[in-house]
């Protein structure tokens, strides 16, 4: 049996040593687009402020690792896909083969349509390479402007101020990262920020970078300008499926439909992590999550219907997120924007920077926001994915949210 | 055999015995607020639960990991964290469903219970026998485990 | 180490906060906690001043071990002056706000002056704030400690209060933290309201450390728990039934007091008994004990986690307190049970939850209560006093009412607030009044058992088992026995067991431990974890100078040796007891003894000769 692995993240790692685990015999091939070896995004932020050298990254530490593991790694980008052959073709190279293809490609980061922002001044913040071009931009005192307050912009916040940088960050939401914190919890993140020296710009666009002398200037919707001699354009990602397009392989949203075994509309092909338009375990529906919790399930999975289709049913991931923004740590889970008559409970304290919000749906937690909190944090994803009943002790977690643990507890203790 | 900790709550006086051993052991003071074993107390129903990793088989923070700090010491069955890989990004904090991960401002890691390494301190200061090291197929872990059980969003089909 | 060496003084009047080195000189000599806080009282206030004016200090102090692993090490006492017994009080407690603090890297924490206004004190580490409390003035312990809970939102914020009781001036109000432990005895909770103190809370996350010989310690406080376990008392005794394992043991031998101590033996001990706490309900089937607790570190756990019948009169439409709460001690039960003649397990156990919802001391509150049944039945109190309730002894409703008021101070509350002395004083029958220095007597016939005679009459904060628990050796033969029905031998082991309590107390530690160990035990403990050699004679030597210190306060404050006394009752009353009959105390064959084994003049003085010997000061 042969294994295709396109992606060499999370995803796609996971899912070769899950192959490998069941099957001693199969082939197993990862192809990834990057000369690295394989890494995780969620260590750059690390490597920015150089609490890790690049190694720290690899995902996998030892160098012979996947050698040991019998996993070829190829690099090379994928251009395409037979299906008649069951082959996928490599830009300047050749085309692998494979019985059972997963696409773990990941996502990219979206260009903001700005006037400009092909400036050889803009950078994204994504790859190794990115990280190389961003430590070497910046010395104290350097103007840079940063696109989006989402988690990828916040988590390398702290990165780009440690190293000198004299920051603007242009949000167009009307808080930091929208996508994954509430009102309360996002205006507290900046105030943070805004303590930190940060300029925050909520509400706020880019619309045009210009040259200026050695750098640009970066326009804004409310009439601002603002100099820089580093733009980071963080605005977002969108699936890497784009070598699948006129395929038979249905995009939703870019992403790649997948049933609730993995697969594709194509057979024997499959998806997973952040390119796989998948189940949302909170509201059934299907979606792009973009998580690295979820990337690992996803390809966790995917490798057991891959060794044998039908064996493992995906029930659907939680969404979750942690962020760190400086020192300030949030998380949220589930349906933390809350449910049509359900009910919610928050605990706020702005002077310490702590906040939680809970959402209940009847005596069920369904989802959750933290700000400040690091202890326990992981019971939320237990309460929401257990869905345990609550009972009476919903109305404790309503006059006091940090109950968690306790009731937790109750609910899986109760004898 | 592997042996694993089993915690019989109807046992526990709750004198947090365990909470100055795990944090001495780890943090080199007595300071409960640094232990990865925590006792909860149930005022009113007058009972007390320890509660810690139970080194379940899903071992979420394994799999959550970006970077391959939690991996699984084969002698004791405990998932450890290399403090040294570990970059402190958090996600297997979000990722136990037990909330037994917990990250460590002061040090910028995560810390969870790794057994102390096959003598677990918290065990040897229970006064009680509340908390045992015991083999790992003695009653009581099984339903522990079962909670993770509840978590898990797969579904074996056979 | 493990002293944190740092000072919290907080004064009140000027509303200030600040930090100062802890005097490690007097740590050398007075230990910490009890000792080295008396210390304190010492150099900084006038022991002739009004204990409850803003002269008076209020210092809550941990012990060396208190927040380390030492079994029983999580404790912390309140040291002040007493409006009381006008005496220096110590007021011991467990829980957990002792360690907490000692985490949050405080030794000790000193009131000064008084707030104009209601306030309490937020410990989170290194920072201390106060912050008014007019919203928490006029609400219970209960509520308090709820009100701050949701303030904080952290479940693991320790709290001490005062209740209402405290705010309407009872003298024996107890500070009481974690709900249901007590910084009981000598009205330290009334002191803490006069300073408009309603509450102290606490979060310490900084861990105590800096321990001398790490190994050591570790090896040393595995084998004394071990002893602790192996020990009939501490391993089996106390987590089985508490301190109310005493109860029937107690009764049998004829030194239970009862009905005012006009008795030392009371019918209806075991109906409040340990054994009868564990006895299923006829309601609903469970035993009013739930579990046994344990404060921070106590390997022992004899802590009672109880709940009253629901269907019981006292409770029977308050769904409030039908949970869980601290259950029945041997001293609360005796003083509220066996002295007031009531042998209702529920009422006693509500009632002593209201002790703990609104700050009373339940033996001072039982003991006045008892007397206030016996002025009543000699027609001295009537109706018209107590709103037409009958005060008789072994009424479950009058002791549940009188209850209810103290906690208060409304009507009748007001009188019952003023203790023992003042309330039989106030009703021309001082004689009636079962107290030495102003304070009620716990649960130990002196007539029975002549030892605690002399410990009633010689402890410094007034009638308290607490000081010398000679009960031990004469009842139980720890660490050997002697014959409670005589004299002889007693001065010396009053003396001895003053002396070591003083040190285990100052250390951090709980007396409860001292049924298994001796300072032997504790000693290597000790060595271990602070600077400086800690041998059992330096233990011994500064329980000594403690004893001395708070000794010489009381003399300034005006006390003498004619209060090392006892009342005429159990000086002259025989026990009708079988097993004690026709006994008195026979305080005068023991007390001249003590004097000249404490090296103190023929009237109870301090001399120059003990002053230099212990370098005491002034």
């Amino acid at each position: 049996m042969k294994h295709l692995i396109i992606g060499a993240g999370p995803a796609g790692v996971v899912a070769a040593e899950t192959l490998r685990k069941l099957d001693e015999n199969a082939s197993i091939t990862i192809l990834g687009d990057e000369p690295e070896p394989p890494y995780s995004r969620m260590a750059i932020p690390y490597l920015l402020i150089d609490n890790i050298d690049e190694q720290g990254t690899y995902l996998r530490k030892d160098q012979d690792y996947f050698k040991r593991q019998n996993i070829d790694v190829v690099v090379g980008r994928a251009e395409s896909l037979d299906p008649v052959n069951k082959t996928v073709k490599v830009a300047e190279g050749d085309s692998l083969p494979y019985d059972k293809l997963l696409v773990a490609t990941g996502s990219r980061p979206i260009k903001p349509p700005v006037p400009g922002i092909d400036h050889e001044k803009v950078t994204s913040c994504w790859t190794l390479e990115d990280a190389r071009k961003i430590t070497s931009g910046i010395q104290q005192g350097t103007p840079v402007v940063l696109i989006g307050a989402g988690f990828i912009g916040c988590i390398i916040l702290e990165a780009l101020v440690s190293a000198g940088a004299d920051l603007t960050v242009v949000e167009m939401g009307n808080r930091m990262v929208p996508r994954m914190l509430d009102e309360k919890c996002g205006s507290m993140l900046e105030a943070w920020c805004q303590n930190k020296g940060v300029n925050v710009m909520t509400s706020t666009t880019v619309t045009a970078i210009e040259p200026k002398g050695d750098g640009v200037l970066v326009k804004t919707s409310d009439g601002n300008e603002v100099e820089a001699e580093l733009v980071i354009s963080a605005a977002g990602v969108k699936p890497n499926a784009d070598f699948l397009e006129g395929s038979d392989v249905k995009l939703v949203d870019g992403g790649i439909e997948i049933d609730e075994f993995m697969q594709s509309s194509m057979d024997g092909v499959y998806a997973a992590g952040d390119v796989a338009y998948g189940r949302d375990f909170s509201t059934g529906e299907f979606g792009i999550q973009a998580i690295q919790p979820t990337a690992v399930d996803h390809a966790r999975l995917a490798a057991n219907n891959m060794h044998k289709h039908g064996s493992i049913r995906h029930r659907g991931s939680v969404l979750m997120n942690v962020l760190d923004t400086m020192g300030l740590i949030s998380a949220s889970y589930g349906q933390w924007e809350g449910v049509e008559g359900g009910d919610s409970a928050e605990l706020l304290d702005e002077n310490n920077f702590r906040y939680i919000q809970l959402q209940f749906d009847q005596d069920r937690l369904v989802g959750a926001n933290t700000l400040g909190m690091t202890q326990h944090v992981g019971v939320l994803r237990g309460l929401i994915q257990g869905k345990f009943h609550l009972g009476h002790w919903k109305q404790k977690l309503m006059n006091n949210p940090l109950l968690l643990m306790e009731a937790y507890l109750a609910a899986t203790q109760a004898s | 055999m592997q042996r694993s900790l089993t915690i019989d709550p109807e046992k526990c006086t709750g004198c947090l015995q365990c909470e100055m051993a795990c944090s001495f052991e780890n943090e080199g003071n007595f300071n409960p607020a640094k232990s990865r074993i925590k006792v909860f107390t149930f005022h009113e129903e007058g009972r007390f639960v320890p509660y810690t990793c139970t080194q379940c088989d899903e071992a979420w923070c394994m799999q959550a990991c970006p970077v391959d700090a939690i991996k699984m010491n084969f002698t004791t069955g405990a998932m450890e964290v290399n403090e040294q890989t570990c970059v402190g990004c958090k996600v297997c904090t979000i990722a136990c469903p037990f909330g037994t991960v917990n990250y460590n401002v002061d040090t910028g890691k995560v810390v969870k219970c790794d057994l102390c390494g096959g003598d677990p301190a918290c065990a040897t200061a229970c006064p009680t026998q509340a908390i045992t090291y015991v083999d790992a197929s003695a009653t009581g872990l099984d339903k522990m485990r079962a909670w993770a059980s509840k978590t898990d969003n797969a579904q074996a089909t056979t | 180490m493990t002293w944190t060496k740092k000072v919290l003084r907080v004064n009140l009047t000027e509303g200030s906060v600040n930090e100062e080195p802890l005097n490690m000189d007097w740590a050398a000599e007075y230990i910490g906690q009890r000792g080295l806080a008396t210390r304190y009282m010492v150099a900084e206030t006038d022991p002739d001043c009004d204990a409850l004016g803003p002269d008076n200090k209020l210092i809550f102090a941990t012990g060396p071990l208190t927040g380390t692993a030492v079994s029983t090490a999580g404790r912390y006492s309140v040291i002040t002056k007493s409006p009381l017994t006008g005496a220096i009080a110590c007021s011991n407690s467990g829980g957990f706000l002792g360690a907490e603090l000692k985490s949050a890297g405080w030794d000790m924490i000193i009131f000064e002056g008084k707030s104009p206004s209601p306030v309490m004190l937020n410990i989170i580490n290194e920072n201390a704030e106060l912050v008014p409390a007019d919203d928490l003035w006029g609400k219970s312990v209960w509520e308090t400690d709820k009100l701050i809970h949701e303030k904080s939102g952290d479940p693991q914020t320790r709290v001490a209060a005062v209740g209402r009781s405290a705010e309407a001036g009872c003298l024996y109000s107890a500070i009481i933290n974690d709900l249901h432990r007590a910084a009981g005895r000598s009205g330290v909770g009334t002191v803490m309201a006069s300073k408009n103190l309603k509450a102290v809370a606490v979060r310490g996350t900084r861990g105590v450390g800096n321990i001398k010989d790490p190994a050591r310690f570790m090896k040393s406080v595995a084998e004394e728990k071990q002893v602790l376990a192996e020990n009939a008392v501490t391993g089996q005794g106390l987590p089985a039934l508490g301190t109310q394992v005493l109860m029937n043991v107690i009764n049998e031998i004829g030194a239970l007091p009862a009905k005012n101590m006009q008795l030392s033996q009371f019918e209806g001990a075991h109906n409040i008994s340990g054994e009868a706490m564990l006895e299923p309900r006829k309601s609903d089937g469970k035993p009013n004990l739930t579990t046994n607790a344990a404060c921070f570190g106590c390997t022992i756990a004899c802590g009672r986690i109880s709940t009253v019948d629901r269907t019981h009169f006292s409770i029977e439409n308050k769904p409030e307190y039908w949970g869980n709460s601290g259950g029945l001690e041997y001293e609360a039960a005796w003083a509220m049970g066996a002295d007031t003649g009531v042998d209702d397990l529920d009422a006693v156990t509500y009632v002593n939850f209201v002790c703990n919802e609104d700050g009373m001391d339940p033996i001072s509150f039982g003991a006045t209560v008892a007397a206030a049944m016996e002025l009543y039945e000699k027609g001295v109190i009537t109706k018209e006093q107590t709103d037409g309730v009958e005060l008789k002894f072994g009424s479950a409703e009058a002791l549940v009412w009188c209850a209810e008021r103290v906690a208060t101070g409304e009507g009748f509350g007001a009188d019952l607030g003023l203790g023992s002395k003042r309330l039989c004083e106030k009703y021309g029958h001082p004689e009636l009044s079962m107290t030495v220095k102003g304070q009620e007597f716990p649960a130990y016939d002196p007539r029975g058992i002549q030892g605690m005679g002399l410990t009633y009459a010689t402890s410094n904060r007034g009638a308290c088992h607490l000081r010398s628990y000679t009960v031990a050796s004469e009842v139980l033969g720890i660490p050997e026995k002697t014959d409670p029905a005589v004299t002889e031998g007693k001065a010396g082991l009053v003396k001895a067991f003053q002396d070591a309590t003083a040190a285990v107390d100052s250390m951090g530690l709980c007396v409860f431990t001292t049924f298994a160990w001796t300072l032997d035990n504790m000693a290597p403990q000790m060595d271990a974890a602070c600077e400086g050699d800690w041998t059992v004679d330096r233990l011994v030597e500064a329980g000594e100078r403690i004893w001395n210190l708070e000794r010489d306060y009381n003399i300034k404050a005006g006390l003498s040796g004619a209060d090392d006394n006892l009342p005429e009752r159990l000086l002259k009353e025989a026990s009708k007891a079988a097993p004690t009959e026709g006994q008195v105390c026979n305080l005068d064959q023991m007390l001249p003894e003590y004097y000249q084994l404490r090296g103190w003049t023929a009237d109870g003085q301090v001399t120059d000769e003990v002053r230099q010997k212990f370098s005491l000061p002034g």
